[in-house]
């Protein structure tokens, strides 16, 4: 049975019925709604003209995220609530966001700038209980998504900083949280148009009976990927099961000396998460690894099921071993990830199989393990090479090592011949060289848009010779040292 | 006449407190939209409330880079949901041709194709959506034919748009046989797409008696006009185009928007609806061309201390299929092969290869980014080959400062009036720190394996006015309304460079009003007619002072009444801070206004400009093409990865001559956001083509503009204090590409960290740009041996 899709916008419910399932939000607004102030740039998620905030009820609490709303399928939507650009002024006066925007000279042609404010809102929203202005760090990644090609970005940075000052402007969570209790469902939500279902399970059981019953329906999570379908490929889809409402799906938690992540956590939970676990190690690729809006929309169990070759998540888990929890037809499985990857765009996943969780371990005893990323821009790009590297280090000789990378294969793939010529053996200047040599015989890289062969391996090479000059026993090179982006300010090397 | 006319008192005034300290130029005043695009209630194209019955259309695309086309199957395309109708070249009732020049560039391919991605067939559906399906529909069988894809093929084949140009003066074979060093070699400078974050669209709708109004994006409306008149074979009275704003233009939206406009307009006209064609950024990146990729060989000789004595030169572009913009480009390229130094002895040759790709097209500095990267690249590589610092070679080669000096006539024969180079760049390199922090990074770079750093100072000199003279003109109309209240039109168009905040500025401050008084509408050529393109940096220079010649005449007309009315004289009369001074009363400006009406006053006027002293001669390349220059320098310092070609730009100084500023604030964003707009050119930002001549950079996942995470934490752009020597408006310079040549110095200190790995002994052959691939494999090409 087909129910009205219902979200909080402008104030009330509003709900919607005559809209395909793949109509995206950016287009209700614009087509339907005739509300232009969002803009479409490109899209595929990666300019930020189109910039939104959705509002959710996460174990009772209001969450407020910024997304893409370009890629973003309405009935996604369902018991959330839309916050676009035209929500934020106040009667006559503007909100301190677009009152520091006017006031640093934020805006030149203005067609990106309502996708700023946006991302800026919901960096003032975080911000809201703290009296400290943003640091440049936050304030690059809170913008990492949204592109301008006019201003060079200093007077947004300088927007971000000086929103801060203005005389604050409370949300009101508490209503918004009342709302969205109102629309929240006891039953799975269905949805269907012009022939075409759309499902949001709230059960695990509920969701693997459907996938049963339609082992042919397109799985959704956080959109990123299968939202380019749409726009792009002009796909379609056929049904849909969303994984986004399914209670079992939203949770990670320690088990088994793991960390499990659920299938439809957010990347950026995800990675926030994990990074607890290895700060040094991940919280540059967590940052690298997409913009704000796609990691707050994409989830680290799509990110592994969609099975790129170039998916930066795949090689550091794979390094560290990390298993990921199928379940369907088969049962429940649990396999290593690495067994899930085939060949390219084959993967051992039945059609009635969904993911249902990554599980990570945790650090162990004298490990050493590092992944670094390469790609044309720092922020908001696709690898080039993505490269994870782990071992245990024990009076100065590795074992257990385990050495993976995006964007030299067909799929993420470890390099047997290059660990199999350090394992067990002394962590020196020769045995490195010798694994440097070895992954010429594992790895083939083709050349494309992104790099040519010959960068992949060199760069391929480099990256594992940096590992060593952060971990070997004699001397190690601190990361600022040997990696531009480490730190703002380099120390001087020690001679 | 009226005081305020006089642009030094402005600047001079502020000291005083009298009534001249009043200005509403000079002042940094936000964006006349800020608030609008805040707000996000700023209207673009696509926001513009449809007219009931309009429909949407597509492009339907090349997949080959050369072929014949033997035949089009379009059953699947008229059986898809939606469809109205089809149009193809053969449609036109008119000429099929969107060439702003050379008329050698077919709105939709006739019979062969010259690159993937160019428009074949034109498909109007009920919405955008299935308009997009259906084009995937149809069905082309193409004959391939040999296809040219590289500017390099494209010269051994001979195959070029236009013939090529040459512009000699001396001797340089003997200068360069009498040179004591010489230098060759061979640089690469790729491309750029413009990356406007409003794709390009067309919103055309039919009127009466044949007539086609079109709501384009565009910086060219007079053209946008011209080129629907004549595929529609109807008179220019006949097409109105309207550009309230773009988001964003760069060059990209000058003659490019033409096929769009047209396209719409025909679908329009057949079928009597409204018809909008927007198009999806992967079609807007494969069907529209670039800034012009160059390849250049070439040979200097010189002395023992770097100075310049012959230099040779041969520059080749990738002109695309068809001539579009590419013979400006490569005049204005060869205009700027000097850049600041002084080329006694020159041999220039200029080649605008024709390849089969997307037609090249004009982006922000058009041609002059390419012409100067290459001297600084060879100036560079003169003082690494004498053991120098860059800083003191380029500044031994400046063009002297007067005719004292000497060495101040350009390769082109204009003399260079109004140097400043000297004292700016000395200015720069005291506030930047430039020698303290040279002495720090070779320490750095001595003890640090990986990571290591550079530095360098560029600095640029450009050239201001169109080179074709004809262009140099525009028109304004400025209404004076009964409440006080003021409209003002003209003919530029506003992509966020301010021009319409800086015309308001001048027409303000020209009537003694607060700038909230005045009001500035959409460009629309059925106001302003015969507009030149809003380009070549000259917008607010030729329409300001338009403007101010229109608003000159209200305001005589006023001062003239309020004498008659109020006595005393008309030359004593001074209107400021929303009063008029008349014989020692004051009266509001609206009150004066309103018995003017009365007294049948006509409140509004024209006004037009042509800029003077300009003269060209495109045969022998000789002439005073500009009406002046502007100056920069900027500063950069980045780390560079030696392991990966990552890097990071630390700091960069910028210190640039807007002259007089009208607008302080716009024009440190416009030096700002065209550093980092030229910093993506020569870094991240690549054009990558497949074998088959597919661009495979079509959209931002794949082709990378910078983002916030590049721009420097430590960025310090400064206005140089100066006025001009010509008389602009309010002696002010324009600002829009001029500093797109200041990240030369990014790209210059990244060949500077890659240097010190074979201590600064060998050039690194850095092309642009300078992806973390082509720095590595810099790096690896002098580290070998």
């Amino acid at each position: 049975m087909s129910e009205p899709i219902r979200f909080y916008y402008r104030g009330s419910t509003h709900s919607v019925d005559r809209s395909a399932t793949t109509q995206t939000v950016l287009q209700h607004l614009r087509e339907d709604l005739h509300c232009t102030g969002t803009k479409e740039g490109c899209a595929e998620g990666d300019c930020g003209a189109c910039t939104v905030v959705i509002g959710e009820l996460q174990n009772g609490q209001v969450s407020l995220k910024s997304v893409n709303s370009c890629i973003q399928m309405l009935p996604t939507l369902d018991g959330k609530a839309l916050f676009t650009v035209e929500d934020l002024k106040n009667e006559d006066s503007l909100h301190p966001v677009q009152q520091a925007m006017v006031e640093c000279h934020g805006s030149q042609c203005g067609f990106c700038t309502p996708g700023f404010v946006m991302s800026l809102w919901d960096l003032y929203l975080k911000n809201e209980d703290s009296a400290e202005k943003p640091q440049r760090k936050q304030i690059d990644d809170a913008l990492s998504g949204n592109l301008c090609r006019c201003t060079g970005y200093r007077p947004i940075i300088d927007a971000a900083q000086r929103m801060c000052e203005l005389p604050r402007q409370k949300f009101d969570r508490a209503a918004l949280a009342g709302a969205l209790q109102s629309l929240q469902r006891q039953e799975s939500f269905s949805y269907s148009h012009n022939g075409q279902s759309f499902h949001a399970p709230r059960t695990l059981a509920e969701l693997l009976a459907l996938k049963a019953e339609k082992p042919g329906a397109c799985i959704l999570a956080g959109s990123t990927d299968v939202g380019l379908w749409v726009t792009k490929q002009m796909r379609d889809l056929g049904d849909i099961i969303y994984l986004g409402q399914v209670a079992e799906l939203k949770q990670t938690k320690l088990k088994d000396g793991m960390l499990e992540i659920g299938a439809s956590v957010s990347l950026n939970d995800a990675y926030q998460a994990i990074c607890e676990h290895y700060p040094e190690q991940l919280t540059e690729l967590w940052k690298r690894f997409a913009s704000l809006p796609i990691r707050n929309a994409g989830t680290l169990g799509g990110n592994v099921a969609n099975g790129s070759p170039i998916g930066d998540s795949a090689p550091w888990l794979i390094a560290l071993g990390a298993e990921v929890v199928l379940n369907g037809g088969r049962g429940r499985l649990v396999m290593p990830l690495e067994k899930l990857y085939l060949a390219y765009q084959k993967k051992d996943m039945q059609a009635d199989e969904i993911v249902e969780a990554v599980r990570v371990p945790l650090p162990a005893k004298n490990q050493i393990f590092r992944t670094y990323k390469l790609a044309k821009r720092f922020d908001q790009d696709i690898s080039a090479v993505c490269a994870a590297f782990s071992a245990t280090l024990n009076d100065g000789k590795v074992s257990n090592v385990r050495i993976a990378y995006g964007g030299m294969a067909a799929t993420s793939k470890r390099a047997g011949q290059a660990e199999a010529a350090l394992e067990g053996q002394p962590w020196d200047k020769a045995r490195l060289e010798a694994a440097v040599a070895a992954l010429a015989q594992d790895y083939a890289p083709l050349s494309d848009m992104r790099a040519s062969s010959e960068y992949r391996m060199k760069t391929a090479q480099n990256l594992l010779r940096r590992f060593w000059l952060e971990t070997r026993a004699d001397a190690p090179l601190a990361a600022a040292a040997v990696n531009a982006f480490a730190s703002a300010t380099p120390a001087a090397v020690q001679a | 006449m009226n005081k305020q006319a006089d642009p030094f008192l402005v600047a001079e005034s502020n000291k005083s407190a009298g009534p001249i300290a009043w200005a509403e130029v000079g002042r940094s005043h936000p964006h006349e939209s800020a608030i609008l695009h805040v707000l996000g209630e700023a209207t673009y194209t696509d926001d513009l409330p449809e007219l009931h019955g309009t429909l949407h259309a597509a492009l339907g695309l090349s997949q080959k880079a050369h072929a014949r086309i033997v035949s089009i199957n379009f059953d699947a395309v008229k059986a898809a949901p939606g469809v109205i109708s089809i149009y193809t070249a053969s449609d036109f009732p008119g000429t099929n041709d969107c060439g702003p020049i050379i008329h050698d560039d077919p709105i939709l391919a006739d019979g062969i194709v010259e690159y993937v991605g160019q428009p074949i067939f034109i498909v109007v559906a009920e919405s955008h959506d299935l308009a997009r399906r259906a084009v995937r529909k149809v069905e082309i069988v193409y004959e391939e034919l040999p296809a040219i894809l590289t500017p390099v093929e494209a010269r051994a084949a001979q195959s070029f748009v236009l013939p090529p140009m040459s512009l000699k003066r001396g001797d340089a074979q003997q200068a360069l046989q009498n040179a004591p060093h010489r230098v060759t070699g061979k640089l690469h400078v790729g491309g750029q797409e413009q990356f406007y974050l409003e794709g390009q669209i067309s919103y055309a709708i039919p009127t009466e008696s044949k007539g086609i109004h079109v709501y384009c994006s565009t910086q060219h409306p007079s053209e946008m006009q011209h080129v629907i008149a004549h595929a529609l074979d109807i008179h220019s009275h006949n097409v109105q185009v309207e550009c309230r704003r773009m988001g964003g233009g760069f060059g990209g939206k000058e003659s490019q928007s033409a096929l769009w406009a047209a396209a719409a307009s025909l679908a329009a006209t057949n079928l009597r609806r409204p018809v909008k064609l927007r198009a999806d950024r992967d079609d807007d990146m494969m069907v529209t061309g670039k800034r012009h990729e160059f390849y250049y060989e070439y040979e200097v000789g010189y002395d023992d201390q770097g100075l310049i004595l012959g230099a040779k030169v041969e520059m080749v572009s990738r002109a695309g299929f068809s001539a579009d913009l590419s013979g400006p480009v490569a005049t204005r390229a060869v205009c700027h092969f000097d850049n600041a130094y002084y080329l006694s002895d020159v041999d220039i040759k200029a080649m605008c290869g024709k390849t089969n790709t997307q037609s090249n097209t004009a982006f922000r500095g058009f041609g002059g980014p390419q012409g100067a990267i290459a001297i600084e690249y060879i100036v560079d590589e003169i003082a690494r080959n004498l053991g120098k610092d860059a800083l003191d070679v380029r500044k031994l080669n400046f063009y002297g400062r007067n005719d004292t000096e000497g060495r101040n006539i350009t390769q082109y024969g204009q003399k260079v009036a109004d140097n400043v180079i000297h004292e700016l760049a000395a200015e720069l390199e005291q506030s930047s720190d430039y020698r303290k922090r040279r002495a720090e990074i070779t320490a750095f770079n001595a003890v640090s394996p990986v990571l290591k750093k550079g530095l360098a100072f560029t600095p640029h000199k450009f050239g201001i006015a169109f080179n074709v003279t004809h262009l140099n003109q525009a028109g304004a109309l400025v209404h004076v309304y009964v409440d006080g209240s003021v409209l003002v039109n003209h003919g530029g168009t506003e992509m966020g460079q301010g021009i319409n905040t800086k015309v308001a500025q001048v027409v303000a401050h020209e009537l003694g009003v607060s700038l909230g008084t005045v009001r500035v509408t959409a460009t629309d050529t059925s106001k302003i007619a015969n507009t030149s393109a809003t380009a070549a940096s000259t917008g607010a220079d030729l329409n300001g002072k338009a403007a101010q010649d229109a608003a000159r005449q209200v305001r005589e007309r006023l001062a003239e009444f309020a004498a008659k009315t109020y006595g005393g004289i008309a030359a004593d009369v001074q209107f400021y801070a929303q009063q008029v001074q008349v014989n020692g009363q004051s009266i509001p400006f609206a009150d004066l206004v309103g018995k003017a009406y009365l007294a049948r006053v006509q409140l509004w006027s024209d006004g037009f400009y042509a800029t003077p002293h300009l003269h060209w001669d495109s045969k022998t390349m000789t002439g005073s093409p500009f009406s002046y220059y502007a100056y920069g320098a900027a500063v950069s310092e980045v780390i560079v990865d030696t392991l990966t070609g990552e890097w990071r730009l630390l700091r960069a100084d910028a210190l640039y001559d807007a002259g007089n500023s009208l607008n302080p604030a716009i024009d440190i964003g416009q030096v700002e956001g065209a550093f980092i707009q030229g910093m993506g050119w020569l870094t991240t930002e690549e054009l990558w083509w497949n074998k088959a001549g597919k661009l495979m950079t079509h959209a931002p996942s794949t082709y990378k503009i910078p983002a916030i995470s590049d721009c420097p934490e430590d960025f310090r752009v400064k206005l140089f204090k100066n006025r001009n020597v010509a008389d602009s408006i309010h002696r002010s310079k324009a600002v829009g590409e001029p500093p797109l040549l200041l990240p030369f110095s990014v790209f210059f200190a990244i060949r500077d960290a890659i240097a010190s790995v074979a201590d600064y002994k060998k050039n690194p052959p850095l092309q642009a740009p300078a992806t973390g691939e082509a720095i590595l494999k810099a790096v690896e090409a002098i580290s070998a041996g």
